[in-house]
């Protein structure tokens, strides 16, 4: 290894070296937790923004279910729908469904970052693993629910028309549902290392959960046991608030309403609204806290 | 006396029946560099880990930059830099971009990102590549480019675990110039492991572990100096009478290699002379080796550094075995 010739000064010609610059690192404080969720959270905006492809792709899905179909089955349906499209009854499930996914791909990029080396980076960091795990999954929530905003740009194509309680509305429960997905994939990252695994894994859990949640079918007088299984999905309690919403702002009669946007029941009981929405948040609290016990464990 | 860079007593660590590192002790001053050498599953990274905070010791104690790795771990990473073997650079980002999020996570104050970044990636002579994606470095870039990152918060200790291995002879030679500019220009101690003997000449002090256990620290001249004798090999026109001589009119044992007449002596350029007027069978050339950092290894674990890693990955083998059949 002799042919590695070090040189001793610096090589004649060479610009002087700039002058040094010390930097203070202050001891840890709440703010300095703060800038760390908050790059944390920058970084997967500027990832996103960067990957126009994902962008893309993950609008394919979401699309073939509203206009392929929706359209396709519109004849089969027409008879029960009451006179509303069956792109318009699917549409809140279809709003759903795109930041589901997208929000499971945002927390399988810890599973890359691991891959890649990059976890290492931010966990050997001085501030704490919580504030690493809390900017992955806000920055995850925040991307997903922007993919799902494209979607929200789709509306007039499917007859709901746009108020701004509408559009924030959706985006609102956007952003919660991606909340908590996020949270979840982040929690199932800290155990499972493997991409093909961590993507088989959410595969397997994430799509029976939207296809059982109601997305596709009013949640009325279902089989017994696919009504059981319904109401144990989180995601149930995710579309059933997005349909009240979209229906909210329809021109419809009350039996289309009774018909495709019946009340969600625990054993004859109506779940308000209000309560559904609180079910989706305190889980995704429930999943953010495990992840960070998860990651604060490890080495 | 200052407070060490890095002090170290009684450290150890066992993952199950292993001991990885079997009682450690060394401190290094303020503005050292300080190398630890030795074959893979000595024990090296495992050391490294203990002091960066990454793997709990088992029992004993290290402070560094004055803060105990143990109970002090976020002050120990606020004044340590770290450059690991595999890369740890997001690759989608640009190099400024992966500098300002290492900025972010360290709390460098604000006002004083941008002119270090200027200064820390001017030296690594990255700057007109601020803006370009890390995907599109090549290894010895992005090599440089984890350097420039573990300086950003002005760290007192900059770890660099295996800094140069796999890089090409020229990024090699330049990290080695960033390693004297950093030690000129700024208070920092550089730790570094290493298993390439001749970079380990240009520590100021070197460990040699192996097995878990320090086996010599010392200045390289120091350990070279200590294991005595020179090489010094001859051509001759009869090898096996120079052999029957040197070993009648000196007392000394030597050996045909690779066609030369090869032995070991003290002092070797004060025996060359006699070596030509008292030996009675003609020389063709001379070669005089001073010991080498290979020879300090061998001299103190007894196997060249290459043969150590073979017989480790061995041992691991079999430990491992041992473990899965201990468990049934």
């Amino acid at each position: 290894m002799s042919d590695a010739t070090i040189p001793a000064t610096a090589a004649p010609g060479a610009p002087a070296p700039p002058p040094t610059v010390a930097v203070h690192v202050p001891p840890r404080s709440w703010r300095s937790e703060l800038r760390a969720i908050k790059i944390v959270w920058r970084r997967e905006l500027i990832r996103f923004q960067k990957d126009r492809m994902r962008i893309v792709t993950a609008l394919v899905q979401p699309l073939l279910f509203l206009f392929v179909l929706g359209s396709g089955l519109q004849q089969l349906s027409a008879a029960s729908t009451h006179g509303v499209e069956l792109k318009t009854f699917i549409y809140p499930g279809v709003l759903c469904i795109s930041v589901m996914f997208t929000a499971m791909f945002s927390a399988a990029s810890i599973v890359w970052d691991r891959e890649f080396g990059f976890l290492r980076e931010m966990m050997v960091a001085p501030v704490r693993r919580s504030s690493i795990v809390v900017g992955k999954v806000f920055g995850g929530a925040t991307v997903a629910s922007l993919q799902g905003v494209i979607l929200l740009a789709l509306a007039w194509t499917v007859h709901v028309p746009y108020s701004v309680g509408l559009v924030l509305g959706v985006f609102a429960l956007q952003l919660l549902l991606a909340f908590s997905i996020t949270a979840f994939g982040v929690m199932v990252a800290a155990r499972i290392k493997q991409m093909q695994s961590f993507m088989g894994v959410m595969q397997m859990i994430v799509t029976p959960m939207f296809f059982i949640s109601g997305a596709l079918f009013p949640t009325a007088e279902l089989p017994g046991w696919l009504a059981f299984l319904n109401r144990i999905d989180p995601i149930t309690y995710a579309v059933a608030p997005m349909r009240t919403l979209i229906f909210a702002n329809l021109d419809i009669s009350a039996e289309a309403h009774q018909a495709l946007n019946p009340p969600i029941t625990w054993f004859g009981w109506d779940v308000p609204v209000a309560l559904q929405i609180f079910t989706v948040f305190a889980l995704g609290m429930v999943m953010l806290a495990i992840a960070i016990a998860e990651f604060s464990a490890g080495e | 006396m200052p407070t060490p860079a890095i002090s170290v007593k009684d450290l150890h660590k066992s993952f199950g029946d292993f001991e990885a590192v079997k009682g450690v002790d060394f401190e290094v001053a303020t503005g050292e560099v300080f190398g630890f050498l030795g074959p893979n599953g000595a024990g090296k990274t495992t050391t490294i880990n203990m002091l960066c905070t990454l793997t709990r010791p088992t029992s004993g104690n290290a402070e560094v930059a004055g803060f105990d790795v143990a109970t002090a771990r976020d002050d120990v990473r606020r004044h340590i830099g770290l450059v690991f073997q595999d890369q740890t650079l997001d690759g989608y980002l640009s190099a400024e971009q992966n500098l300002r999020l290492h900025a972010e996570l360290y709390g460098v104050e604000k006002a004083a990102v941008k002119p270090r970044m200027e200064q820390v990636l001017r030296m690594v002579g990255l700057w007109e590549r601020r803006d370009s994606q890390v995907l599109t470095f090549s290894g010895g870039m992005r090599r440089r480019l984890e350097i420039a990152r573990g300086l950003m918060h002005s760290p007192r200790v900059l770890f660099l675990d295996e800094p140069t291995i796999g890089l090409d002879p020229q990024t090699r030679a330049s990290i080695w110039g960033y390693i004297r500019q950093l030690q000129r220009s700024e208070e920092i101690t550089i730790f570094m492991t290493t298993h390439y003997m001749d970079e380990a000449e240009f520590c100021g002090r070197i460990v040699i572990m192996d097995h878990g256990e320090i086996v010599a620290l010392d200045t390289p001249a120091a350990l070279k100096e200590a294991v005595g004798a020179d090489r010094i090999r001859i051509e001759t026109d009869d090898d096996e009478r120079a052999i029957a001589e040197l070993a009648e009119r000196f007392g000394l044992e030597a050996t045909v290699s690779e066609g030369a007449v090869s032995f070991a002596v003290a002092d070797g350029e004060e025996f060359v002379p006699r070596l030509f007027a008292e030996l009675d069978v003609p020389i063709r050339s001379v070669n005089l080796s001073r010991p080498t950092l290979d020879d300090v290894f061998m001299s103190h674990t007894g196997t060249t550094i290459r043969d150590a890693e073979e017989s480790a990955a061995k041992n691991r083998n079999r430990a491992v075995m041992q473990a899965m059949v201990g468990r049934r």
